[in-house]
C-alpha cells in the first residue's frame, strides 16, 4: 500500500507553515474579509430557521446511525444502484480507487475527463494519477480551475482559491487560456472560464464527480453546487464516474430533508444552493448511459474504529468550521498541508493518514486554539475540540510515556467530552491551568512547542471565547 | 488478499461501532404561512430570478421583452404555451442534437414542485420538463410554476418527489462567488432564470 496522499508530500509541520503564512499580510487580509463575510451571512441564514437546533440533532443522529450500521447501508446502496443499471466498485485505498477510475476512463476511450469539484478525488490525488496514466483531468468548478491552472494548492473547502485576488486570477487566465479575459472584473473572469470550459463540456465523453449524499434505500446520488458545471458533468457525458467516501450515506430519501437545509445554510449561507442534482443509476434517454460508483475507504474504517475520533466521519464538508476558526483565519488553508484544512482538517486528515510516523499529520491536532467555535457552528455537532484533545493525547502516547502533556491532554479530553464540563471549566478559568499548569501558556511541549515558540499564547481571558462569540457573532 | 468489498466490510464490522441509534425528528416538517405563493416569489427573486405572475399567455410578453427568437421545448408542453412570434424547436423523438440546443436563445419548461421557504423549483423530467440538458444548456430558462405546485418547506416538497426520477433543484440562475466572494450570475448554466407563476 502506498502513502495516503491526504496530506501533501513535503509539507512542513503546521507550526512552521503557519509561521510563513502569518507573515503574508495580503493572505491574511483576503482571509479575514472572506471568513467574516461568510460568517455573518451564515448567522442570518441560520437564524431564519426556528428549528435549527432540532435539525442539527437530527443530522447528528442520522449520521451516527449511518456509522453504526455502515455495512448494512453500504450493501443496501450497492443493491439499489445496481438494480438501476449502475456499477459499484469498492476501493480500499487511494491507489486502488485511482486505478479503478483510470481503467474506466481508458475503457471508454477518453484522453480527457471533466471533473466536478470533489474532496474525495482531491484526497486520493486522482488528477495526478490520471495524468500519470495519460489522461487529462479538467477541473470545471471556477475556483478549482483557478487552482489547477495556477498549479497551486486549494486553501478552503468551499472556495479553494480564496487566497487569490482578481488581479492574480487574471494573470493565471491570461497565461493559460487561448482567449484571455480583458479585465479583472469578476464577471469578465467568470465569462472567460465559461468560454474556456463550454467546448469541453459539450465534447467530453467521461465525467468524474464526488457525491454529497447517497441514499441507501433508493440508490440516489446527490450533488450540491452553484455554477452549473456540476450539472454539465452529470448530464452531458456518456459515462459518469462518481467517487465517494463510504461515510457519505444517508439511510432514506426522507433524511435529505434534514441535510438539504443544514448544508446550504452552513456552507454558502444560502437558503438553498443554486443547483442540486439527484440521479439514480441510469435513465434511458436522459443523461449518461453508464454510471460507475466507487466506494472509497482510504482510512475511513480506521477512523471508524476510534470511538472518539469517528465523529469526524459525520462531516458534510460545509466548511462552516473554517470560517469561524481564529487559527484558520490567520494562517489560511494551505498551512495545514492537507486537502482538508481548518478545524475539520485538524481532526480528519491525521486520522485518514493513519500513519503515526507522519510528523506533519501529527502536528495538525495542535492547529487550534480549542475555543470551541467550530463545535457550535457544526451542522452535525462534531465535537472538534474533544476530538482534537483526544488526538493530541494519542500523538503524545505514540511518542511513549506518561509525560505531563499526556496527562494534561487526557484531562482536557475528559473536559471536552461533555459540553457542561467544558463550560464549567472555562467559567472557572481552569482550562488553561489544566492544559499548561498555572499561568499564561508560555511554552507547550513538542510539537506544540513549535507553535508557542513563535508567539505568546495568552492564558484564557475572563470571558470565554464561547461566551464572547455568542455575544458578538453567534 | 480478499476482494476490496469483503475487506472493507470486514474492517467496518471489526471497528465495533455498531449500536442502535434513534433519530430525533423534532424539527418542523410542515409549516403554514399566510401566502406561500408570495413567499416563493419573494425568495426566488432574492436569488435574482425574474419573477412574474399572471395568465400563461404572459409567455409571449416574457419572450418579447427579451427579443427571443428561437426557443426549445419538451414535446409535451401544453400547445398554448407555444405562443406565436418565436420559432419553437420541439425536443421529441429523435431528440435534438446537443449543438442545436446549444444554439437556441432559451428554453421553456414547467416544473414538478416548488419550495417557497427556499425559493427553489424542482424539475423531475416529468410532464412539460423534458430531459435534464434542456434546462441547462441554453442561456435563458423560462419556467412556468403553477400555484398548486408550491410547497412551503423542503420536507413537504421532498415527500412529493420520486427519487428514482432524475431531479434538478434550481434556486436562481447559475452563480459563483469564487472571485473575492463577489457574486456573479451565469457561469455554466443559464444566466437568466425567469419564473412565471400561473394559477392552478
Ligand atoms: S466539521 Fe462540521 S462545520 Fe466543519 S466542515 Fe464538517 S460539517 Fe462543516
Amino acid at each position: 500500500m502506498g502513502r495516503n496522499p491526504v496530506t501533501w508530500l513535503g509539507s512542513p509541520v503546521f507550526p512552521k507553515a503557519a509561521h510563513t503564512a502569518l507573515a503574508d499580510t495580503q493572505l491574511r487580509a483576503n482571509l479575514r474579509k472572506a471568513t467574516t463575510t461568510i460568517r455573518d451571512k451564515r448567522a442570518s441564514a441560520v437564524a431564519e430557521l426556528a428549528d435549527w437546533e432540532e435539525l442539527r440533532r437530527a443530522g447528528e443522529a442520522i449520521k451516527d446511525d449511518v456509522l453504526a450500521n455502515l455495512d448494512t447501508y453500504l450493501l443496501r446502496l450497492e443493491e439499489s444502484v445496481t438494480a438501476r443499471g449502475g456499477v459499484v466498485h469498492w476501493a480500499r485505498d487511494a491507489e486502488e480507487a485511482n486505478r479503478i477510475v483510470l481503467d474506466l476512463a481508458r475503457e471508454h476511450g477518453a484522453d480527457e475527463v471533466v471533473k466536478v469539484k470533489s474532496m474525495a478525488t482531491a484526497e486520493i490525488g486522482l488528477n495526478e494519477a490520471l495524468e500519470a496514466g495519460g489522461i487529462r483531468a479538467v477541473e470545471t468548478d471556477l475556483a478549482e480551475l483557478i487552482v489547477q491552472l495556477g498549479r497551486d494548492r486549494p486553501s478552503h473547502i468551499l472556495v479553494p482559491a480564496i487566497h487569490r485576488n482578481r488581479a492574480e486570477i487574471r494573470e493565471i487566465f491570461r497565461r493559460e487560456m487561448s482567449e484571455a479575459p480583458v479585465s479583472d472584473d469578476p464577471r469578465e473572469l467568470a465569462e472567460a472560464a465559461r468560454r474556456h470550459l463550454r467546448r469541453k463540456f459539450l465534447s467530453a465523453r467521461v465525467a468524474v464527480s464526488g457525491a454529497n449524499f447517497a441514499v441507501a434505500d433508493t440508490g440516489s446520488i446527490v450533488v450540491v453546487e452553484s455554477e452549473g458545471n456540476g450539472r454539465m458533468c452529470l448530464t452531458l457525458p456518456q459515462t459518469l464516474i462518481t467517487v465517494m467516501g463510504i461515510e457519505k450515506l444517508v439511510p432514506s430519501w426522507r433524511d435529505l430533508e434534514v441535510f438539504l437545509q443544514l448544508l446550504p445554510r452552513s456552507s454558502t449561507a444560502e437558503r438553498m444552493n443554486p443547483y442540486t442534482s439527484v440521479w439514480t443509476g441510469v435513465t434511458p434517454g436522459d443523461g449518461p448511459s453508464r454510471f460507475h460508483l466507487v466506494l472509497l475507504d482510504n482510512g475511513r474504517t480506521a477512523t471508524l474504529a476510534d470511538e472518539v475520533g469517528r465523529q469526524a466521519l459525520r462531516c458534510i464538508r460545509c466548511s462552516a468550521c473554517l470560517n469561524v476558526c481564529p487559527v484558520y483565519e490567520r494562517t489560511g488553508g494551505q498551512a495545514y498541508g492537507s486537502v482538508y484544512p481548518g478545524p475539520i482538517g485538524a481532526i480528519l486528515a491525521p486520522q485518514l493518514a493513519d500513519d503515526p510516523s507522519d510528523e506533519q499529520a501529527a502536528s495538525l491536532p495542535y492547529a487550534s486554539s480549542l475555543c470551541g467555535a467550530c463545535y457550535e457552528v457544526c451542522p452535525v455537532r462534531i465535537n472538534i475540540p474533544q476530538a482534537l484533545t483526544h488526538l493530541r493525547a494519542k500523538v503524545v502516547r505514540n511518542k511513549g510515556g506518561r509525560n505531563p502533556e499526556a496527562l494534561a491532554m487526557a484531562a482536557a479530553a475528559w473536559v471536552f467530552a461533555d459540553p457542561r464540563r467544558f463550560e464549567a471549566a472555562q467559567r472557572a478559568g481552569s482550562l488553561s491551568r489544566l492544559l499548561t499548569g498555572a499561568g499564561p501558556i508560555g511554552r507547550l511541549p513538542w510539537p506544540g512547542s513549535k507553535w508557542t515558540a513563535t508567539r505568546d499564547a495568552p492564558s484564557l481571558p475572563k470571558e470565554s471565547f464561547r461566551l464572547w462569540w455568542r455575544r458578538n457573532r453567534g | 488478499m480478499g476482494s476490496a468489498r469483503e475487506e472493507i466490510l470486514a474492517r467496518i464490522r471489526a471497528a465495533g461501532a455498531a449500536r442502535p441509534v434513534t433519530v430525533p425528528r423534532e424539527y418542523r416538517r410542515e409549516r403554514r404561512v399566510a401566502d406561500p405563493v408570495a413567499l416563493f416569489a419573494e425568495r426566488i427573486a432574492d436569488y435574482r430570478a425574474v419573477v412574474r405572475s399572471g395568465p400563461v399567455e404572459l409567455i409571449g410578453e416574457c419572450l418579447g421583452a427579451r427579443g427571443v427568437r428561437t426557443m426549445v421545448v419538451p414535446a409535451d408542453v401544453p400547445a398554448h404555451w407555444r405562443v406565436s412570434g418565436v420559432r419553437w424547436l420541439v425536443d421529441d423523438d429523435p431528440p435534438l442534437e446537443l449543438s442545436v440546443v446549444d444554439g437556441v436563445d432559451g428554453v421553456l419548461t414547467g416544473c414538478a414542485v416548488a419550495i417557497a421557504e427556499t425559493g427553489t423549483i424542482v424539475l423531475d423530467a416529468g410532464q412539460a420538463q423534458g430531459r435534464r440538458l434542456l434546462s441547462l444548456v441554453p442561456d435563458y430558462h423560462l419556467c412556468v410554476v403553477r400555484t398548486d405546485q408550491i410547497e412551503v418547506t423542503v420536507a413537504q416538497a421532498l415527500s412529493r418527489l420520486d427519487p428514482l426520477r432524475p431531479l434538478t433543484f434550481i434556486s436562481g440562475p447559475s452563480a459563483t462567488s469564487d472571485i473575492e466572494l463577489d457574486r456573479v450570475e451565469g457561469v455554466h448554466g443559464p444566466r437568466t432564470l425567469e419564473v412565471l407563476i400561473v394559477d392552478g
